[in-house]
Formats: C-alpha cells, structure tokens, sequence
C-alpha cells in the first residue's frame, strides 16, 4: 500500500529529559521517526522539552516545539497546528502517557486528530496489567500468577494467593519504576506503599516472581498486512529478577533450540495481533524455565523502546525509522533495506556475530542508594560490543565501558594465580556471599569464582546465570592463566600463536601486558608487525544478512580474521570520536555534538568517521556518518583504525572526557588532532599552568592551594578562610568534590574521603558563597572569537554546573558584568589558541569576577545555548577545525535573542529510595529540559514543569531555612504571600517570618511529634517546599521533608535562589496564560 | 588442537581446527545462514553430498537431541563452523555436538573466518571442497576438491530415499502449532496421503498427521501405477538433495499423475513438478539456505518469513524483474499454471500452482524446522484440496 493521503501533517510527542530508563534512544527514534516522516513529504510538528536532542533541530521538523511534555502543552500545539495524525510510540513511556491523557481528555477527538502507530485500545491493553493478564490468557499463554492491587490491604491479599518471594510493578511507569522484588512481609508492606505513589494511576501489579529463569525479548514488527517479522532475539545473561535495562544481554539469543526459538516467535506474533499493535515496532519479554522449557509471557512494550535500539545497532535495520513509515501505510515489502540495497525489509535479520551490552551504573553519585539489581532500573547508560564470538564481544564491552578495566580483572587480586599466603576459604566465602546477589560487578565476581576453582553448577546454583555464559567465562579465564603462565618467564616478546588466540578472544593489549609482563606497547609493535592480510586486526561489515548479499553501508566493527571489509576511500576524511557510555556528567549532549560534526563534514565534502559504543545514540545510525566503526573508544582500538583510515586528523573536542582522555597517547602516537591542540588543552587542564596562564592575562581566580597532607589541608584552609572547596587530584571511590564550612569538616574529608599524599594532593579552593556562577561558551577559529552564549545560573556557585538550572541570557546580572565576561571569554580563547569550542565557569561576587575553570573544547550546554541562539555552534565549531574562518561562516556576532531560555537539570532521585536530594558540588543530574519564553518567570516555570514540577499556583508553601538564609526566605515569603500562597514553617524559621510581619503557621519537625510537616506533605496539604540545610546534622533532620516532596512530585528548592525563581515563575504563570512558540518561530526559519 | 584445512576448488584455503571425525570429506560447499537448527540442518536429507557452513559462529550451544533430528542421521558430507561449543547448556540437550559428529563420523572444521569464505561463496558461487584433518599438501587437497563429483545432474535422491514404504501416525505433539497460530486445526476426517520420500524431512511427515493426514511414505523411484494401487487422497513431493534433473524416473511418474489427485510439493517435490509440467530449472550461484527469506504469496500479497534449502530452482520463460500485480501465468501441456509465491531477495519462484489441476508446490519449507513457521498454512490447502476433490 502506498503512504496515506487523507493525512498530511503528523504530531510528534518525544520522550523529554533524560533519566534512568528513558535516554539517548529515543532521540535516536524520534530523529529517525522524523526524517522518515519529512522523506514522505509529511509537515511534521514535534514536541520535546529536551534541547539536547538532534530531533529538535529545527531542519528536523518543520514546527519543533521545545516546551514542556504535559498533557495541557501539548493541546496548546495541537490547538495551535492542527495537525491530523500524532504518532505516540516514538517518545517512549511519556509520550505514551501523555498520548492516553489526551484521549481521556478527549482531545484528539475535538481536534479530529488520528492516533497512528498504536490505537488507544492496543496501548491499553499492552499496558495495563489487567487488561495484559486478560489479553495472554485468550490467546493461550501463560503469564505470570498476579493480581492488581489499587491499596495496601488488597495488595495484601494478593499476597496471600501468590507467596515469597513477590514481585511488586506500579501500573504505568516507565524504568520499572518503584519496582521491587519482597522476600518478607516487611519488605512487601515498604514495596507497595513505594510503588502505589510511583504508579500515575495508583495501580500495582503483584506478581508471581520467576526469579533465575532465562528472560529474553524479541523485538517484533508488524505493518497493516499483518506481515510480521522479528528484527532480533536478545537474551539475557543475567536471569529474570533483573530489569532487562540493568541486565547484560546478548544477541542473537544464545541457549534456544529452533524448536524453543520458534515457539517463541509464534507467541510474540500471536501476542502482536492480539494487543493490535497494527503497525510499528514492539517489544515481548519472555521468560522460560531452565529445567523444563515452560514459557511465559512478561510484558509487551507497544512502541520502539531501548531494546529497538540495541535491536537496530546489533542487526543494522532501522527499527524506528521503518515503524514511522509503517504508521503512514507502507507495508514492510515496500520498503527498501538500505544496507543491501535490493533486498526488501520484509525479512528477518540473521547476524554473524554475536552483540553484547553490558549497562553501566553511577551508585557512587548516590551515598544511601541499594547497589542491589533488581526490577527497577537502576543504570545510567550502556555499552554494546560487536564481535565474532561472546567472548571476544564481551571483552570488547567491558572495555568499552571506561572503568578503568581492560578484561575480567580481578577484583580480589587473583590475576596471575592465587597468591602464596591468603586464606582461599575466606576469599571462596566473600566471592560466594557477592554472586548471591546480583550487583553491578558480578560479571567480574564470576570470574574470580572461576579462578577460585568454583565449578559451572556451583556457580548456576549462586547465580541462575546460564552455564553457557559461565563456560565462556571460564575459557577465558583459562586462557588468561595460560598468559599468566608466560609472565613466569619473563618474555620479552610473546609466542605468535598465543597472541593471534588472545587477540581472536578478544584481550586488549593492555589486558595481555597486564598479565604477562609485556609493555603493552610492544604487544602493539609485536602484532602490527606481525599481521599480514592473513592475520591482524580486520573489520567486518554489519549487514542484516550475513554476508549472503552485498552490503553498501560501511558499517564496520573489528575483530581478528582472515578478511578485511573495511575498504577505505581515497577521500579527505576526518575521525569523530564519540563519549561512549551515557553516564552522570557526560550524556546525550556530547551525542548531539558529535552528530553535528558529522553534519558539518558532510557539508564541507569530507568523509566523516564515526566511532562510538554507545548504542541508544543517535551518532551510532549508520546514516549519520559516511563510515562508522562500532567499537570501543580506547587507545589501541583508535589507533587500530587510525592506521586503517589514514584520515587528515581525529576530532577529540565533542565527545566530553571520553576522547579527551586520549589526546595525548593519540599525539603521541603521531595522530593529528584537529582543533585546539593537545598542548592547550592540557595547559587549561593543569592547575599550575592554569595560574600562570590567569596571571598572564590579569584575571582573578578563587584563593586556592594544594596539600599533600591532613596538615598542609588545615594550614591552607585557614589562610584562605573556610568555607572552602575540597576535592581530590584523583577520585576515590567516587566522592569527589565537597564544601567543608570549618575545621572539623575538612578533617572528616581529609581522614574518611582522600588520603592526601605527594603523589595525590587534595585541591582546594576558597568557596565563593553567596556567588551567582555563569557558565559561558564561546567559539573561535584561532583569530577571531564570538562568544555565543553566557548563562546565568540560578543555583548558586557551589551546585555542579551540570546539576544548577540556567537562563540565557543572564536574567540578574549587570550589563557590564556581561561584557566583562565577554571580554575575559575572548582573552581566554586566544591566548590558548582555541580552534573550536572552549567552555568556561566563573563566579560573580560582589561584581567582581572570578575564572573557575576553562575546558577548551564541546560543552555540555552547547545544544542548550545553540537552540537559545539558533546557531549550531557545534557543526560551526567542526568547520572551523577543517580551516574556515567565522566570518567566512557567516558568525561575526551571536546573535542577542530578546526571549528567555532556562535549562533545568533532571535528576535520578526518584530511582534511589532514601538518597537525599540536595545539590552539591558533584553532578547528579542525568538529564536537562529547556524553557523558552518572553519574560523570565514563564521560562522558568515551562523548565520546571518539562522536569516533571510544575509549580503551584497557590496553596501552601512551607518554609524552612538555615539561619543564614533567613533574610532572603522572608523576601520569598512575603512575596509568596502577596501571590496568595499560605505559609508553613518550622519553629525557627516560622519565628524569624512572624517577627517580621508574615502570617506564618508553626508545623512540627519530624522530631517534634505528629502531625509534623511529612504528615502534611502526604496528605496533600502542601504545594512548594523552600528547604535550605547547612551542615549534615539538619540534612539528615530534614531528609523526609525532602524525600516526601520528591515523592509526591512537589515543586521543591533546596537553595534559596531556586526559590527566588520559583516565585518570580509563579508570579508570571499567575498573571499570563501560558503562549508556546516553535524554535522556527522564534528563530524566525521558514 | 589439531589442525585442519579447508580447500575449495579454486584454490582457495582456510586453516581452522579440527573437529568432529578425524579424515577427510569432500562435497559441494555452502552456506546457511540460520541462527538456530544446526541439528535440524544437519539431518535434513536435502544436504546430502554438500558441506555445510553454518555463518552463526556459536555451533551446538544447546547440544542435540534426538527428537530434534529430521531424519534417520546426518547426510551433510561435513561442517564447517566458526566455534564449536564446549558445553551444551539445555535442558533438552542429550549430547555435545562434537560428539554427535564423531559418532555419525562427520569430518568438520572449526576456527576460521566463516564470514570471508561465506563471502568467497557468495562471489564466486558454490563450489567442491575438501575438509582434510591430514597434514597434506595443500595443492593436494585443492587437487582433491576439483576432482570431487559435482552435484549437477546426479541422482542423490536416490541415496537418501527409504528402501520400501511405510506408514507414519507421528504429529509434533507437544511442539504442534498452537490454534492461535494459522494451522492446527486438524481436519474433521483423516485423509491418506502418499508421500514420495526424495529425503524427506521429519516434520514434513509431523505437520501431515497434525492437520488429518495418515501419510505412507513411498521411496523415490516408485511408479504412478504403484500409487494408483495405493487409491489415496493426495500425493505429497518431498524435498531432498541435489538436481531435480538427476531423478527423470519421479519426473516422469508426476507427468502420470498430476490431474488424478491433490499434489503437494516443497523444495525438490516443487522442482520435479515444474519439471513434469514442462517447465525448467537452473541452478543458482550459491543457493538459498537460511531461515529468513522473505516470500511473497502474490494471490494474497502476504509476505511469509520461510526456510529455505535449495540449489536449484525453477524458471519460467520470461525472468520475473519485478513483483507483479497478480500471478503470473505460464501455458503448460496441463493448462495454465500460477506462479504463487515469489522471493523478495531474488524473484526467484517460490511456489505454482496448476489452474486446471488441484496440484501446487513451493520451493521453501512450510515444514519450517528449522525456521520460522509462517507457512504452515499450506498444509491446511493441501487438506482443503483434498476436501474439494471428496465432496
């Protein structure tokens, strides 16, 4: 069937800021979704509050609207755009949710608007468990034994039916969120109170737990000729019990007989045409019983989901973008695949290689939070491997992770043997008590179970993972005694034939020094000199059809053959590296820009090189670039297809950290590196050449100094006077930054946090309190430098920049400040000779500017101040690199838009029960959403509510501050009392309002007895809590205040300019309807 | 680790690692392109003097069953796989794959870069190989491969088929098609059913008993007069190895039968029956063999995932460029015949059926195992067909 014509304009809802269970892959879907969507000549209108993503480019649609993701803004574009159709299963769960508040609303009916992709019926079904439950049964498979629980006491009686150990799922939430396996009543009781206020409707699912079984998913499509084909089995390797987010996987699924396989994919058809999902991508879980084969049915996702894009990434077929032309009515026969070019995407992908995942985690960020894996999901990002085998995947992947481990390390120092001395038994007892319980490094504990003699069973038995996991496992583990082995002998180079077998299996150079004693150089030398086009390093092509047609898409991943596929061109090229892993402080930002830099090559005719091994991202679409490697961002898989490209140069400056760590082994290895050389990055990096570089230029810096013991801290601390910053020269255990106010609080860090030494000094910086911190990002081409956007936090310095929410242009500070800025920004950018993007932080005190720290190179706001300014600094930052010169770019000046765009950082809080919410100096945030309007307050105010708090118009706010807010909190309550609210305090604080003339109400403390201000918060008595803490005796006072309002979704502000720009939102949303505008409008494109 | 050397024909090499029985095989080298079925691959008659290289890397990862088998044992002459698994992890599993090779006395090699030679193959086409576990002379073995017979124009069928006929009542059982699924909804009476064994795989004969077939099971060269004596409902044309042109006898015993009863063919049933009615067949560069071609039913437009194992195919006098609107028509010496099914990868037929007769085929395998079980329909036609010719 050829694409619909009754339809001509198609609403696109995206999935917002990034959080634990919702990341980078729907950019990725909603980016396909929309150039399959433009292709087909469709007006596409898009809504996401996220500006971070390549979707909301302003060429991807033609009407992008970065306002906040609720059911009342998006009427408003629907009010405003008409569109006919809206496609809601390319933004994951929200988009789901706010499509189903749409339909109830009736909204889509009274603007004739058509549900294309999923109908209302079929995401219902798929998603409420009833309905779930009631659909499998009619069509005879088993799901699970549960029942729905709307309250505690019918939870309980579910309970009664069902036993331990159960398996608590809130209805509608996305993550698994509130999640939670109970073993006891306890646990059970604490679960279901947790996850009936995580669940928007209130609903629980309390079910049968098959913890250790298999768990799989297959990722389905259907088109309306009911043509059906799976894109790609995954297995998991860690059994049920572990979301599948948080679990390793594997594709192709490795343990399934056709016979099983079959029965499977019949069942997933089945359930497809049963949920009536009539076009599109969909997702079933499976799980299956090791010791008889029994299936059952877990869940089914109706829309493209993190799966699809692992599915696609491992397969090659573009799961997202073939939906969104499948929702338009094309059927999968129609439609060409692009990597073979002839054959038709109505075919099932069979792949040649085996795909691992492995997700990675940030438990460090939250002190309190269970490192326990279980339903809910917990990771903050993932890797994926390609490679011929598990093995050599699996390695691939671990590496790929940046933990600073090269292999199966040993975590209990049994890397070459098991050391002369130590009590085996004691070290079998620990390694045992770690695999009982699925945990982030359990991987790494298997393999020291292995070295400790542990058998498959013994280690099935621990921990349900399959043995033909463990058996791979185990043969590298051999293999590596076998390396170790060699080290006795202290070789100088290594047996040929080893070295091929260890490369085929997948160890690093660094892994093979590390275990035999050869520098890991001379591995390198030994095996580039040795390889011929027999043997080496080769790259294979991903081509959806192993090998049985050509493929036409450069494609490429490494492993050690006997072919190599990459045929290189004779082309300029250059190499973008990309940031890897999603993770705290470096997310979908760097994605952004290093797509951008691919754009931008494209467009100054020079083949662009992806490499980057992160699947969700939109950087890893194999049409983004001319060439991708899918591989591992380290020095030897760099520098392998360094050699193998001889590309004009490798781009370092877009990828965050991840490439940046490598600048210097890749210059020294002789590779270009384009842009801002190795040399001045180092030189803003290095905190000695760093004073230098200020003092050249007359700008001031915070007092600051280093110490290498408890002493030299305590000596410089008070020289430069408290409160200081303190931080680490290397990060322990991930506790890194801090603000100690006195002398007893730098010797708790000084003892407990770091170990100060010669080697590792602990920094410290005298704390500018009470200072207003601007972020600022300029670019230059080496002669001439535009500032392109400074931005005023509102959280005061002393919040990570990641974690403080921001507003361009700055809405409190003085014109010259501004321009002081500016200037300093120029100066900066020149003397360290900036080609490309430079970042800086500074704080602003008492109108005096302070220099906090300069990164030359992509920042995290560049997306956020590019879609504020409508210039794509990022593809002009590439430009530059390549030899244009601004103004031949056309950029003389940023351009001074006349609205308001704040950035509101988006935290994890809701994931880690019991975690406090403050903000500190170490980032927390995973994600970011945009405001945009005419005035400050209503741009602030869409921020909050694109960040899931929308604030209150009236009602009660409770306030409670440390004593030397007061002053500033009575400002905020008198004008939140001139705004209408009612004010709540505790005793201190409520003393300080009332004797200052504000109507106050007393509320108890959790200490002092019931009712008190929790009691309050639960039952919806209150609207905004204002809650600022000094020292960490009243955190923990205060923590439930905190907790309860993050529960139940309040608008809170932990620092008291939060507040100030809480009530200047609240004011501007009390006094104008809220007006959308598309970034076309605002930047006035066709 | 003992070595072992793959050499084809053209004189192309690969070293791997011995596996399964040690000697040497020869036989046409090809690829399959499954992820799942290397038993069921491995027992399918249709392989009867090829090498099989699996393009999955992990091989015997669930071990074997013999449930599993599609026939009486293995006729793939060798195996050849990337990685052989240590441990087979399932809780249907009764053997290691290895070992199951050495006792059928399999000669197979493991350890090379299956993803080059599959692309060798697919550029330069199928060709005889040699696995050796012996230190020879690789100009030898090439020497060898050359010298190995040619699967064009011999009658391989005749080496696999049964040595007299016999009943089969056995359906899948618990592995029978659910009735969500499109068949399994057995038909109200039983219908017999003689089914030529060309090499016919075991699911064929499972799937007939599932819908309401008794099936007897004829050897290859029995004549139209023998089944006429057998009276039954429907005649059934298995799939098996090799050249349809090598078995004249089956081809001329189809001609004798086509218009007297139902017939059903898959895979070398198919090809002897477009033989029979006049048509051709070719052989293809590589062949299809995989679990995942793309079929389209042009009288419905559906398109079907199917498994496929073929080397030749049928062709009709004008090459089909395009996906037509409806099924294309041939004039035979028994009327018109429909071109049904077609290949997305290719357009290479997959399936015709006679207007004038009841009597249809597909080139794939509705049987599935291995594969994906789309087309199981099929069999619920066959039965329809025989309902018609009853009422």
């Amino acid at each position: 069937m050829p694409r619909r014509t009754d339809i001509q304009s198609i609403l696109l809802i995206g999935s917002g800021p990034i959080v634990i269970g919702q990341a980078c892959e729907f950019d990725y879907s909603g980016t396909q979704a929309c150039r399959a969507l433009k292709e087909e000549g469709y007006r596409v209108i898009l809504i996401n509050s996220n500006p971070a993503t390549i979707m909301t480019d302003p060429e991807l649609a033609d009407r992008t609207y970065v306002e906040p993701i609720t059911v009342e803004v998006v009427e408003k574009v629907i009010e405003r755009e008409r569109p006919d159709a809206l496609l809601p299963t390319m933004g994951g769960q929200t988009a789901l949710n706010t499509t189903m508040g749409l339909v109830k609303r009736g909204t889509l009916e009274k603007y004739g608007v058509k549900l294309i992709g999923a109908s209302a019926e079929a995401i219902h079904k798929a998603e409420d468990r009833e309905a779930f439950k009631h659909a499998m049964q009619r069509i005879g498979l088993r799901v699970p034994a549960s029942g729905t629980a709307h309250n505690r006491e019918e939870a309980i009686k579910i309970l009664e039916q069902i036993g331990f150990p159960s398996i608590v799922r809130p209805s509608f939430t996305m993550g698994g969120t509130g999640g939670n396996i109970a073993y006891n009543r306890e646990e059970f009781e604490k679960i279901v109170e947790w996850g009936l206020a995580m669940s928007p409707v209130g609903q629980l699912l309390i079910e049968e737990s098959l913890i250790g079984w298999k768990e799989y998913e297959l990722e389905v499509m259907r088109d309306l000729k009911d043509n059906v084909v799976i894109v790609c089995p995954i297995e998991n390797v860690d059994p049920m019990g572990v979301h599948t987010g948080d679990s390793i996987t594997v594709a192709p699924a490795m343990t399934l007989s056709d016979k099983e396989y079959q029965r499977m994919r019949d069942a997933a058809v089945r359930i497809m045409r049963e949920i009536g999902v009539d076009t599109g991508g969909s997702n079933v879980q499976f799980g299956l019983n090791p010791q008889n084969g029994e299936m059952v049915v877990i869940e089914m996702n109706p829309r493209v989901s993190r799966s699809s894009a692992l599915a696609s990434k491992a397969t090659g077929f573009p799961i997202a973008k073939i939906a969104a032309k499948l929702a338009v009515g094309y059927t999968l026969d129609e439609i060409t695949n692009d990597i073979t070019g002839v054959t038709k995407a109505s075919f099932e992908p069979t792949i040649d290689y085996v795909v691992v995942k492995i997700p990675r985690f940030a438990f460090q960020k939250f002190r309190g939070a269970d490192p326990t894996l279980t339903t809910q999901m917990k990771s903050v990002g993932e890797v994926m491997a390609i490679g011929r085998t598990f093995k050599e995947s699996l390695q691939k992947a671990i590496r790929s992770l940046e933990l600073n481990m090269n292999g199966l390390s040993s975590r209990e120092g049994l890397d070459r043997g098991i050391p002369e001395g130590i009590d085996r038994q004691l070290v079998v007892e620990r390694v045992r008590q770690h695999l009982r319980t699925p945990i982030a490094e359990r991987l790494w504990h298997v393999a020291d179970g292995i070295r400790l003699g542990l058998s498959n069973d013994d280690l099935f038995a621990l921990t349900k993972i399959d043995p033909w996991f463990l058996e791979q496992i185990r043969e590298l583990i051999q293999f590596e005694a076998l390396l170790a082995g060699q080290g006795g002998k202290k070789p100088i180079v290594l047996e040929m034939s080893l070295l091929w077998q260890a490369k085929e299996l997948g160890f690093s150079d660094d892994r093979i020094a590390q275990l035999t004693g050869v520098a890991s150089a001379s591995v390198r030398l030994q095996r580039t000199e040795a390889g011929d086009g027999r043997r080496g390093v080769t790259y294979k092509r991903v081509d959806t059809c192993a090998a049985e047609f050509e493929a036409h898409t450069p494609y490429l991943y490494s492993t050690y053959g006997s072919e190599c596929e990459a045929r290189p061109t004779e082309r300029k090229k250059v190499i973008i590296l990309g940031g890897g892993p999603n993770r705290i402080g470096q997310g979908i930002e760097f994605d952004y820009c290093c797509v951008h830099a691919a754009m931008a090559l494209r467009e100054e005719g020079i083949e662009s090189i992806m490499v980057n091994c992160n699947p969700e991202t939109v950087s890893t679409d194999y049409d983004i670039s001319d060439r991708l490697y899918f591989e591992p961002l380290t020095e030897e898989d760099v520098l392998n297809i360094v050699e193998r490209e001889q590309p004009l140069g490798v781009v370092l400056q877009f990828g965050g950290q991840t490439p940046l760590k490598l600048a210097l082994p890749l210059a020294k290895a002789g590779v270009e590196i384009l842009g801002t050389s190795p040399e001045a990055i180092d030189r803003a990096e290095d905190r000695e050449q760093f004073r230098d570089l200020l003092n050249k230029l007359g700008l001031r810096q915070a007092e600051s100094g280093m110490a290498r013991s408890v002493e030299e801290a305590l000596k410089i601390a008070s020289q430069i006077s408290y409160p200081v910053m303190v931080r680490p020269s290397y990060v322990l255990g991930g506790r890194s930054m801090q603000i100690v106010y006195d002398e007893s609080g730098l010797l708790e860090y000084m003892t407990s946090a770091v170990k100060a030494s010669p080697k590792h000094p602990v920094l410290i910086d005298k704390y500018l309190s009470d200072a207003i911190e601007v972020d600022a990002d300029a670019i230059s081409d080496g002669t001439n430098v535009v500032v392109a956007g400074i931005m005023e936090h509102i959280e005061e310095a002393g919040v990570h920049s990641g974690d403080s929410a921001c507003s361009l242009p700055p809405y409190s500070l003085g014109r010259e400040v501004v321009e002081e800025i500016r200037r300093q920004m120029k100066l900066l950018a020149l003397e360290l000779g900036v080609i490309g993007l430079m970042n800086a932080q500074f704080a602003v005190k008492d109108r005096t500017i302070y220099v906090l720290e300069v990164n030359p190179r992509g920042s995290r706001t560049v997306p956020f101040v590019s879609k504020a300014i409508g210039v794509p600094l990022a593809k002009l930052a590439m430009k530059t690199m390549v030899g244009r010169s601004l103004p031949e770019l056309g950029l003389i000046e940023a351009p001074a838009p006349t609205h308001l765009s704040v950035k509101e950082s988006v935290f994890p809080f809701n994931k880690f029960p019991g975690v406090d919410v403050l903000l500190g100096p170490e980032m927390k945030s995973t994600g970011e959403v945009m405001g945009i309007d005419q005035d400050f307050g209503w741009a602030f105010a869409k921020a909050q509510a694109g960040a899931g708090a929308s604030l209150p118009k009236g009602g009660t706010a409770f306030i409670s501050v440390k004593e030397s807010d007061r002053p500033a909190a009575l400002e905020v309550a008198r004008q939140l009392q001139r705004l209408g609210f009612n004010a709540q305090a505790t005793s201190g604080t409520a003393a300080y309002l009332r004797s200052h003339g504000v109507h106050v109400e007393t509320v108890n403390k959790v200490m002092e007895g019931r009712p008190h201000i929790v009691d309050h918060i639960k039952n919806g008595q209150v609207a905004l809590v204002v809650n600022t803490v000094s020292n960490a005796s009243s955190h923990a006072d205060s923590l439930s205040i905190r907790r309860e309002a993050l529960n139940k979704g309040l608008a809170y502000y932990t620092t008291i300019r939060g507040a100030r720009a809480a009530v200047m939102g609240i004011e501007a949303i009390l006094k104008k309807e809220l007006t959308i505008r598309s970034l076309q409008e605002y930047h006035h494109h066709p | 680790m003992r070595k072992a050397l793959l050499a084809l024909a053209d004189g192309t090499l690969f070293e791997g690692r011995a596996l399964g029985y040690e000697g040497e095989t020869v036989g046409e080298v090809v690829f399959n392109t499954a992820m799942t079925g290397y038993q069921e691959v491995l027992t399918d008659p249709s392989y009867k003097g090829q090498i099989i290289t699996m393009t999955s890397p992990h091989i015997g990862n669930y071990g074997v069953t013999p449930e599993d088998a599609e026939s009486r044992r293995i006729w793939a002459e060798g195996f050849i796989v990337k990685e052989a698994s240590q441990l087979a992890s399932n809780w249907r599993s009764r053997q290691q794959l290895q070992d199951y090779l050495h006792e059928a006395k399999i000669v197979a090699i493991e350890g090379l870069d299956t993803r080059a030679l599959t692309r060798h193959l697919r550029e330069h086409g199928s060709q005889q190989g040699i696995i050796t576990h012996v230190a020879e002379d690789s100009n030898h073995a090439v020497e060898k491969a050359r010298a190995a017979p040619s699967i064009v124009g011999r009658d391989l069928a005749a080496t696999v088929t049964c040595g007299m006929s016999y009943r089969w009542t056995e359906g899948s059982r618990e592995w029978a098609l659910s009735p969500g699924d499109k068949i399994g909804v057995a038909s109200k009476r039983r219908w017999h059913v003689v089914a030529y064994d060309f090499g016919v795989k075991l699911n064929i004969l499972r799937r007939l008993v599932d819908v309401g077939c008794d099936v007897t099971v004829v050897p290859a060269s029995t004549t139209a007069s023998q089944i006429e004596t057998l009276n039954p409902d429907g005649i059934f044309l298995s799939n098996g190895p090799g050249d349809p042109e090598g078995v004249p006898y089956a081809i001329e015993a189809v001609r004798q039968l086509i218009g007297q009863r139902p017939i059903f063919g898959i895979c070398l049933g198919h090809q002897i029956l477009g033989l029979a009615l006049g048509l051709k067949t070719y052989k293809l560069k590589f062949g299809h063999h995989g679990a995942n071609h793309p079929v389209m039913d042009l009288r419905t437009r559906k398109v079907e995932i199917t498994s496929q194992n073929h080397n030749f195919a049928v062709q009709v006098e004008h090459r089909i460029d395009a996906i037509p609107d409806r099924p294309p028509m041939v004039g035979t010496a028994f009327g018109q015949v429909a071109v049904t099914h077609l290949s997305l990868n290719d357009n290479s037929i997959e399936g015709l059926g006679c207007v004038d007769h009841q009597v249809f085929s597909v080139q794939y395998h509705p049987e599935a195992s291995p594969g994906p079980h789309d087309s199981a329909y099929l069999f619920t036609e066959f039965i329809q067909l025989m309902e018609k010719r009853h009422v």
